[in-house]
C-alpha cells in the first residue's frame, strides 16, 4: 500500500501510540482488501456503542484510547435512552456501564448523537463523498440514496478513520465495486412497510450483491428507501442498491448476473409468515423515525389510548425538534425513546413477541434479543397497540 | 527453519506453538477471563492460549472478538503472537489494538508445525522462525 510521507510518519509512531495503532488498523485492512492508498473521509459514524454488544472488553478499549477525532463523528444507537433508561426497564448496573461508554467517546471528541440515521439530523454526506460509516442501514442509505461512498466499518476501523481522518480506498469507494449485480423487477405498487418486506426478501437472495430495482408506480419516499435498504442490509449484507430513476445511477455500463421478479404475492407471503398477532409489544422506528414518521404516528394516536407497550424510537435531535408530536404520542401511553432502539437495547428481552413495521427488526429481534417478531404496516402496528387487532 | 510471511500487526515475540485447523471466533470460543478455549466443538477445547504462538487459519464470528483479544492482552492471557493463513478484519484489528504481533500469507507447511514447538514471529522482518528440538 502506498503511504504519503505524513501517513508513513504516523505509521512509524511519530504522532504517538494511539495514532500509530489506528494507522496500523487502516493499513492492515487496506492490505487485506487490496487498497492502494488511503482516502480522506468527510464524516464517520461509529458502531460499538451499545454496552450490550461491546461489553466490558469494548468499553476497556475505548476508555484506554488517547486522542481526538479530526472529522465530524457521531455514534450508533446505545443500549438505552440516555435520559429515560429507568422507564425502559434498564438495570442500574447496565446504565452505569452504558454511560461510561458514552463518556469515553465524548472524551475522544465524538458528537454524542446516538442514531442509525445520521443523515436525518446532520449534513454529513453528499454525492461522491468518501465516508467511514458503520451502521449497515446508514451505510446503505449513504451509498444508495445519497450517492456517497462507504464500506461497512467495524467499531475500531471507524474510530481509526475518525482519529486519522482517512480510510483505506477499497470496496464501495471504487466504481468497479458499485455496479449492479442483480436486476430486481417488482410487479407491485408498494407502500410503507412493503419496502421493508421487499428488502427482507431481496437481501436473502442477493446476499452481498448490488441489486438494481425497477419499481412501478409512485416514487418511493426517503423513509421507504431507508426501510428497503435497512432490511436488505439485515437479511443479506447489501451495502448498495439502485432504484431506477430514483437513486443516483450506477457508474458506467453494467450487466446483471441474474434477474429476480417479485410481486404482491411474495410480499404478502412475508406478512403471512410473520404475523403480528400475539405480540405483547409494538416497536416503531427501525431505522430511527424521521420527522415525517413521527408526525404520521402522532396523527394515528391522537386522542387514543394504547393497550400494549408501544415504543417509538428516534434520534434525540428529531424528538427535541418536534415536541408537539412527541407529546401527542406520549399522551396515548406510548413512549418515544431516543438514542436507542428495540434491536440494541437489552430492555427488549423481557418481551415474548414484538410487532414492528420494519424488515430489519424482523431479522434481528429473534437473534439479538431472543424475541419473536411479526411485521405489519404502520397502521396495523398501531391497531395492535390500541388493542383493535 | 525460516518461513516468509506478511506483517499484519507489528512486533516480534516467541513462544510454544499452539496449532489448529479450525478458525477461531474469539467471542464465544475463548474465555476472556482465563484464556482457555471453552467451546467443546473447537479442536483446541480446554487448552489455554496465553503466551502461545497461536497458529490458525483465521478468525470468524462477531466483530466483538477484536475487543476480546484486547481484554486477554490486558489480563496477561493473550497469545504471544499469532499466525494466520489469511487474516481477516476481526483478528487483524484485535491484534493491532492489543499490540500482539500477527502475520499471515504463510505456506501450508506452517500448519504442520507441532504444538509445543518453539516458534518466533518477527512481523517487522516478515519472518517466522521454527526452532527444532535437536
Amino acid at each position: 500500500m502506498y503511504l504519503s510521507r505524513e501517513e508513513e510518519g504516523i505509521y512509524q509512531g511519530e504522532q504517538g501510540e494511539t495514532l500509530r495503532r489506528m494507522m496500523e488498523i487502516l493499513v492492515a485492512l487496506g492490505d487485506i482488501y487490496g487498497a492502494e492508498t488511503l482516502v480522506p473521509v468527510r464524516s464517520v459514524q461509529i458502531a460499538g456503542v451499545s454496552y450490550k454488544n461491546i461489553g466490558e472488553a469494548g468499553l476497556e478499549w475505548i476508555s484506554d484510547l488517547q486522542g481526538r477525532v479530526v472529522v465530524p463523528s457521531i455514534l450508533n444507537p446505545a443500549g438505552m435512552d440516555l435520559c429515560r433508561w429507568k422507564e425502559m426497564g434498564i438495570e442500574e448496573e447496565f446504565a452505569l456501564k452504558q454511560k461510561e461508554t458514552i463518556e469515553a467517546y465524548r472524551k475522544l471528541g465524538v458528537t454524542i448523537d446516538c442514531t442509525c440515521t445520521p443523515y436525518q439530523i446532520y449534513d454529513l454526506a453528499g454525492p461522491g463523498d468518501h465516508l467511514a460509516w458503520s451502521e449497515s442501514s446508514a451505510v446503505s442509505y449513504a451509498n444508495s440514496v445519497i450517492g456517497a461512498r462507504t464500506n461497512r466499518e467495524g467499531g475500531p476501523s471507524a474510530l481509526a478513520a475518525a482519529l486519522v481522518g482517512k480510510t483505506a480506498l477499497y470496496g464501495y469507494h471504487l466504481d468497479e465495486n458499485r455496479r449492479p449485480t442483480y436486476l430486481v423487477e417488482v410487479e407491485a405498487d408498494l407502500q410503507g412497510s412493503d419496502y421493508g418486506a421487499l428488502g427482507f426478501l431481496v437481501g436473502r437472495i442477493v446476499k452481498d450483491g448490488v441489486p438494481f430495482f425497477r419499481l412501478p408506480g409512485r416514487r418511493p419516499s426517503a423513509d421507504e428507501l431507508k426501510a428497503l435498504g435497512a432490511a436488505m442490509a439485515a437479511s443479506g449484507s447489501v451495502a448498495l442498491y439502485y432504484v431506477e430513476n430514483v437513486t443516483p445511477a450506477p457508474p458506467g455500463l453494467w450487466q446483471p448476473e441474474e434477474t429476480i421478479r417479485l410481486g404482491r404475492k411474495e410480499i404478502d407471503e412475508v406478512y403471512a409468515q410473520y404475523p403480528g398477532g400475539g405480540a405483547d409489544a409494538v416497536a416503531l422506528g427501525c431505522p430511527h423515525c424521521s420527522a415525517e414518521e413521527l408526525e404520521t404516528i402522532a396523527g394515528l394516536l391522537q386522542g387514543e389510548k394504547v393497550q400494549k407497550v408501544l415504543w417509538v424510537c428516534t434520534a434525540r435531535k428529531i424528538a427535541n425538534a418536534h415536541p408537539d408530536q412527541v407529546a401527542t404520542i406520549e399522551e396515548s401511553g406510548a413512549r418515544v425513546f431516543c438514542d436507542t432502539c428495540m434491536v440494541v437495547s437489552p430492555a427488549t428481552e423481557r418481551f415474548g413477541k414484538m410487532m414492528t413495521s420494519s424488515g430489519k427488526a424482523l431479522v434481528y429481534l429473534p437473534g439479538l434479543a431472543g424475541v419473536q417478531a411479526g411485521i405489519g404496516s404502520l397502521k396495523e402496528c398501531i391497531d395492535v397497540a390500541l388493542g383493535r387487532r | 527453519m525460516e518461513i516468509k510471511c506478511h506483517k499484519v500487526a507489528c512486533g516480534c515475540a516467541r513462544g510454544p506453538a499452539l496449532v489448529t485447523g479450525d478458525a477461531i471466533s474469539f467471542l464465544g470460543n475463548v474465555d476472556a477471563k482465563t484464556g482457555v478455549v471453552v467451546d467443546p466443538a473447537h479442536e483446541l477445547f480446554g487448552q489455554c492460549i496465553a503466551g502461545k504462538v497461536l497458529i490458525f487459519p483465521g478468525g470468524k464470528g462477531s466483530t466483538v472478538g477484536s475487543y476480546v483479544i484486547y481484554q486477554l492482552k490486558k489480563r496477561g492471557l493473550a497469545p504471544a503472537a499469532m499466525i494466520n493463513i489469511r487474516s481477516e478484519p476481526i483478528v487483524a484489528v484485535g491484534a493491532i489494538i492489543s499490540g500482539i504481533p500477527l502475520v499471515d500469507r504463510v505456506t501450508e507447511e506452517t500448519m504442520q508445525i507441532k504444538s509445543g514447538t518453539l516458534v518466533e514471529v518477527d512481523a517487522d522482518q516478515g519472518r517466522v522462525r521454527i526452532f527444532r528440538d535437536d
